[in-house]
């Protein structure tokens, strides 16, 4: 019940806003920002009631858990749960939800109440992502969330919206109809049920399905070659539809190939794993290289985010525990990080009107404060240790060097991603923030009392997370190590492959080492 | 040892960051209380070495290690897992002291030379965060530690380099430092990739313990250790500034002079040479100490030829801190870890005093940094020529000052199976003393050249300043005399050993033959700088090609930059955003979208809207279908 609770209490949200957006801009505000924070206070209960040694879902709490017939003819129910995994990013975005209200106080101008009511909606469809167990209703709460946003852009943004937002949807839809024939394949291999619990085994065409799954994702993240969309809808998004696309949205992609596509279709993951992993680790290069060069500020924070999700993505295919551990840690890492930059930039924004980088320059001498907050947000995104950033990204590199399911020499051009980051970071930092004060900028007010309370809960979290990981490592340890288990029993060598039916060793090796390939061997030899 | 001390120590610095950090706003009126905050929070943490340098000398087993000086556990993974503890021993107490003690008097320092400055409170934050830093990285008991300092001094180093923020070379200093030592941390982070591989683990107590067990596992194709040891190093030619990634030090002199004292010349600069002592078990097994040597040596070499023609009092200064780490590179490559720990603990004091005493003649002269426009200042600033002349002839070698005692330990040790190295590094001697005194002479003698409006307000620097060059100048002076005697049976080396694992046999021979010859190469250089230099001014002008190529740092900075920095930034640009991203891969996307819309665009002619033109196409279909079957079906 509560997990419905939190799912569903943004949406009461809007039907409040809806009923009484009469009463004026503060009010609607004020039922915002008290539903969003509500919303965060209520979900701080899941994590009170999360047993982290459960691997699977935590169906005997009936506060995490649900289950209920929706439309029985057809195998759908109302089925939501939650594990280590969907935990932070269900927090993530209760958290972020509040902080983008607060955020956007005074900026929206016209059809304020619109406008919060499609957040609120879109965090109700964020939620019910991370929490469905039923496929349909995944797919219900997937396409949901592209209404809001396709207001938020299409409405509030910036001069180029209609492109932008267009060509967000567009691409979106192309990957959801993939998703959805994917979908519709395992009902019908599923015995004509949705539900994601009872989904195992080996699956009919499992590569092609694999692949119907993995480019709706892989559009979501977005990995290169299909990341084309994403520096449009960040730039003419206003400010909190940026943070919470790269906050939270970005996440999807992600979350699905952690939840469908890699422990569904182990050996399909395996087979696509080297190129999967070539276009996350030129994903690394090619974002940070071209985010180097962009005039733009958002532009070059969404490019970054192209980086950043290619660790993410470098780490879900190593079948490494640290690895993936790492990168579900990068996911909400990222989301406060490159969150807190966009929010920055907006701030910015707000007092001069413009994003162009060669604007700016000295600002550090007239706002001090946010020179400080916004060098502890750059930090973090470079990945300095003692901030959030470094722990994903070190756990991924080692990781995926030790595991070895692929060559090590993509680790080692996904490290030069390091150094990268640090050019075009320091480099845009330098050009904004030292420097001799421009004429038109002397004018420009620090941060004020509202701006540093949306800021300074995200910082609280950056070093949380840089010095204490393992709050947030811990619960999502065994969802983590399931996960592994279910890509692990497939042999890794290809030469073992060729000599043993995967199906029949499946459930005999738990985790590959020597001894085991040594009796795996044998056995197959006695064959 | 109590872990308590060992987070007393750690902590104090911390929290004076953060007094001055948050609040100091408030503490902005108040330049005493800012500075003495900075430099008791150092203070403490110096009364805490001293006590562990004390408790181990009295008993070498009173280390801190293993799970005495756990504290929580960090990260863990899956098989991955790491801690934040401590490993307090020998070494360690050595680092502490130089850290502790070269840094509470540049802080005390600080208090005068940063008098009047706006970012006066920033100024001390920045300070205290690197001494903090600086202590994680020599405290650690594992190489992530380890690197959380490593990465922790050079933001700091980042952060004071650009301290001056709102002057572009400044800032430009701090980025490019940052970026190069990013580069070495490139090889720091694989290189504990590797350790992990073949280890299972970071933590310095299990990978010494197992490294002879496991010193022919292969990752990558080849022996681990020998991976690890070369990737480590590369993360340490990047922080100590060796070839080919010293090029950020001398820009690194845009800072204030006391940072360049404290982190570009005393502390952060050697974190690369205690990595290696650290690792001494390590490098000795897979016999990569021999390419350190190498590098450290040409580093050597190679820095001091260009400091010969230099004119930027602070880059002379720099170059030679480049050559002299070199120095200490030779020392810890050949196994000769005490030696190279014994030359990084004189060099912090005299290379730091003689920074303090630069910044001095910079205050006395209006922040001037060109010694061809000073000149006979001894007569003016007598503390600080006296102070420089200590720390000159330290360095320069001059019979039983510091830098006697441990370069020729390292140039001894050397002897033995290194001739090559020994006969550079002795060359190199003779230039150090040479380009030394080149700015002694240029700087203190001869003729006046100062511009008549700075003349008048050269004044000797206040009590705040000249007291630390005075304390500092003694054990600048006589620290060497005092660790060095007895060679490699001096307490020191007994002191030291312990901990690197390398129970160093005396090189064969009698030092006292390198030490005469040591002796009088330095006083030839001393000789021939005066020759040339007692009376006049270095030329401007370069006369010959040579002399150009010198002056001008061999182009390195110039062929860096035109061979990979703007390739980099213009193939990014036209190349990869505007070519590839905007014209390609969105050329598709938008193309497909208008091959769509054409196509949609074919169909609606169809939907005319006008009811005779359906009517007609109806007939047409029909009479098609009527004839297909009249004449062609069957």
């Amino acid at each position: 019940m509560l997990l419905s609770l939190v799912i569903f209490l943004p949406l009461l949200g809007v039907i409040a806003i809806a009923l009484l957006r009469g009463m004026g801009p503060s009010v609607v505000k004020g039922i915002a920002f008290v539903i969003s924070l509500l919303t965060f206070v209520v979900s701080i209960g899941l994590y009170a009631g999360f047993d982290a040694s459960i691997e699977d879902f935590q169906t005997d709490n009936e506060l995490l858990y649900q289950k209920k017939a929706w439309i029985t003819g057809l195998g759908i129910s109302y089925h939501i749960g939650i594990d280590g995994i969907s935990l932070w990013l269900i927090l993530l975005t209760t958290f972020l939800t509040p902080v983008c209200i607060l955020a956007t106080w005074n900026s929206v101008e016209k059809g304020l109440s619109g406008f919060m009511m499609s957040l609120l909606a879109l965090e109700t469809g964020m939620l019910g992502v991370f929490c469905s167990l039923d496929l349909f209703l995944f797919f219900v709460f997937w396409e949901s969330m592209l209404i809001p946003m396709y207001f938020l852009i299409g409405i509030w943004g910036g001069e180029r919206r209609i492109y932008a937002t267009i060509k967000f949807v567009l691409y979106t839809m192309a990957g959801s109809a993939l998703m959805l024939v994917g979908i519709l394949a395992l009902y019908f291999q599923n015995g004509n049920s949705f539900d994601y619990t009872t989904l195992s085994g080996q699956f009919d065409h499992d590569s092609l399905l694999f692949l119907a799954f993995f480019i709706a994702f892989a559009i979501k993240v977005p990995l290169f070659p299909f990341h084309t969309w994403l520096p449009d809808a960040h730039v003419e998004a206003p400010t909190v539809g940026s943070v919470i696309l790269a906050g939270v949205l970005l996440k999807m992609g992600t979350y699905g190939i952690i939840r469908f596509c890699l422990p569904l279709f182990p050996e399909a993951a395996k087979l696509h794993t080297p190129w999967i992993v070539t276009l996350a680790v030129i994903g690394i290069i090619y974002g940070a290289l071209v985010a180097m060069v962009q005039p733009d500020l958002k532009k070059l924070v969404a490019y970054s985010s192209v980086s950043h999700l290619g660790f993410v993505v470098l780490g879900l295919f190593s079948q490494n525990h640290d690895a993936i551990q790492g990168s579900v840690l990068q996911m909400v890492n990222h989301g406060l990080s490159t969150g807190a930059l966009f929010l920055l930039v907006g701030m910015i924004y707000e007092r001069r009107h413009s994003r162009m980088i060669v604007d700016f320059g000295g600002l550090a001498k007239r706002m001090p404060i946010f020179a400080a907050i916004f060098l502890i947000v750059t930090l973090s995104s470079i990945g300095l240790p003692g901030l959030n950033g470094f722990v994903g990204e070190f756990m991924i590199l080692l990781g995926s060097f030790v595991g070895g399911a692929f060559s090590k020499w993509y680790v080692v051009f996904a490290t030069t991603g390091v150094i990268l980051a640090a050019v075009y970071m320091l480099w845009m930092f330098q050009r904004v923030m030292f420097g001799k004060l421009d004429k038109t900028n002397e004018a420009l007010p620090d941060l004020n009392s509202r701006e540093i309370a949306v800021l300074v809960p995200i910082l609280v979290f950056i070093v949380w997370i840089g010095v204490f990981p393992n709050t947030f490592l811990k619960p999502m340890e065994t969802s983590v190590g399931k996960v592994v288990e279910k890509v692990q029993v497939v042999p890794n060598t290809p030469e073992l492959g060729h000599v043993i039916n995967h199906r029949d060793t499946k459930a005999s090796l738990p985790i590959r080492n020597i001894e085991n390939t040594k009796l795996i061997e044998e056995e197959a030899q006695t064959k | 040892m109590s872990l308590g001390l060992i987070i007393v120590l750690l902590i104090s610095p911390l929290v004076g960051f953060l007094i001055n950090g948050l609040f100091g706003k408030w503490l902005k009126g108040n330049e005493k209380l800012s500075g003495t905050i900075g430099a008791l929070a150092v203070f403490i943490s110096l009364i805490c070495s001293i006590i562990a340098f004390v408790a181990i000398n009295i008993d070498p087993a009173a280390t801190l290690e293993g799970e005495d000086g756990f504290v929580y556990r960090w990260i863990s993974g899956g098989k991955f897992s790491v801690d934040i503890g401590f490993h307090v021993d020998a070494l360690t107490t050595v680092m502490l002291l130089v850290i502790t003690g070269v840094g509470f008097l540049i802080h005390v320092y600080s208090i005068g030379y940063m008098h009047g400055d706006e970012g006066y409170t920033r100024y001390f934050a920045y300070l205290n965060l690197f001494v903090f830093a600086m202590l994680i990285l020599v405290l650690g008991n594992n190489y992530l530690m380890m690197f959380v300092g490593w990465e922790g001094v050079g933001l700091c180093s980042y952060l004071l380099i650009g301290f001056w923020y709102e002057k572009q070379s400044a800032t430009d200093a701090g980025k490019k430092a940052f970026i190069v030592n990013r580069i070495g941390d490139f090889g720091f982070l694989l290189g504990m990739f590797t350790l992990f591989a073949v280890f299972n683990s970071l933590d310095f107590t299990s990978i010494f313990s197992e490294a002879e067990a496991k010193s022919d596992v292969v990752v990558f194709g080849v022996n681990g250790l020998v991976l690890a040891t070369m990737l480590l190093f590369v993360g340490a030619i990047g922080k100590s500034a060796q070839l080919p990634l010293y090029v950020w030090l001398p820009d690194a002199m845009e800072g204030p002079t006391p940072v360049s004292a404290l982190i570009h010349a005393a502390t952060m600069v050697t974190a690369g040479v205690y990595m290696i002592a650290r690792s001494a078990v390590l490098y000795n097994l897979a016999g990569t100490g021999t390419v350190v040597a190498w590098i450290g040596v040409l580093t050597a070499l190679f820095a001091a030829i260009i400091a010969l023609k230099q004119n930027d009092i602070k880059r002379i200064l720099a170059y030679s801190t480049v050559s002299q780490l070199g120095y200490m590179f030779v020392g810890v490559g050949i196994g000769a870890y005490a030696s190279g720990i014994f030359h990084l603990v004189t060099h912090a004091f005299f290379k730091g005093l003689m920074f303090l005493t630069a910044g001095s003649v910079m205050h006395a002269m209006a922040n001037e940094l060109d010694i061809r426009k000073m000149g006979g200042l001894r007569n003016k600033l007598p503390i600080t020529h006296a102070t420089f002349l200590v720390g000159a002839l330290a360095i320069a070698g001059a019979p039983f000052l510091s830098g006697f005692w441990s370069k020729d330990e390292i140039l001894h040790s050397a002897w033995g199976n290194y001739k090559i190295i020994y006969i550079i590094g002795l060359a190199t001697a003779f230039l150090t003393a040479f380009y030394m005194f080149r700015l002694i002479f240029v700087t203190f003698y001869g003729k006046s050249r100062v511009e008549p409006e700075v003349a008048s307000h050269i004044h000797e620097s206040p009590a705040v300043m000249w007291l630390p060059l005075v304390i500092l100048a003694v054990p600048a002076a006589l620290i060497g005399l005092l660790l060095g005697i007895g060679g490699h049976h001096s307490w020191f080396h007994h002191f030291t050993e312990n901990v690197t694992g390398f129970k160093g046999e005396a090189p064969e021979g009698s030092a006292i033959p390198f030490m005469i010859i040591s002796s009088i190469v330095g006083i030839l250089g001393i000789a021939y700088a005066w020759t040339r230099y007692k009376e006049r001014a270095p030329s401007d002008e370069p006369v010959n090609a040579l002399q150009k190529l010198v002056a001008n740092k061999f182009y390195v900075d110039e062929i860096y930059n035109t061979f990979i920095v703007q390739p980099i930034k213009n193939a990014s640009h036209f190349l990869l955003w505007k070519l590839f991203d905007v014209g390609i891969i969105d050329g598709i996307v938008n193309g497909a979208a208008a091959l769509i819309r054409v196509i949609g665009g074919l169909f609606r002619r169809l939907q005319t809207g006008v009811v005779q033109a359906y009517i007609l196409s109806m007939v047409i279909g029909i009479v098609l279908f009527l004839a297909y079957y009249l004449f062609f079906a069957n």
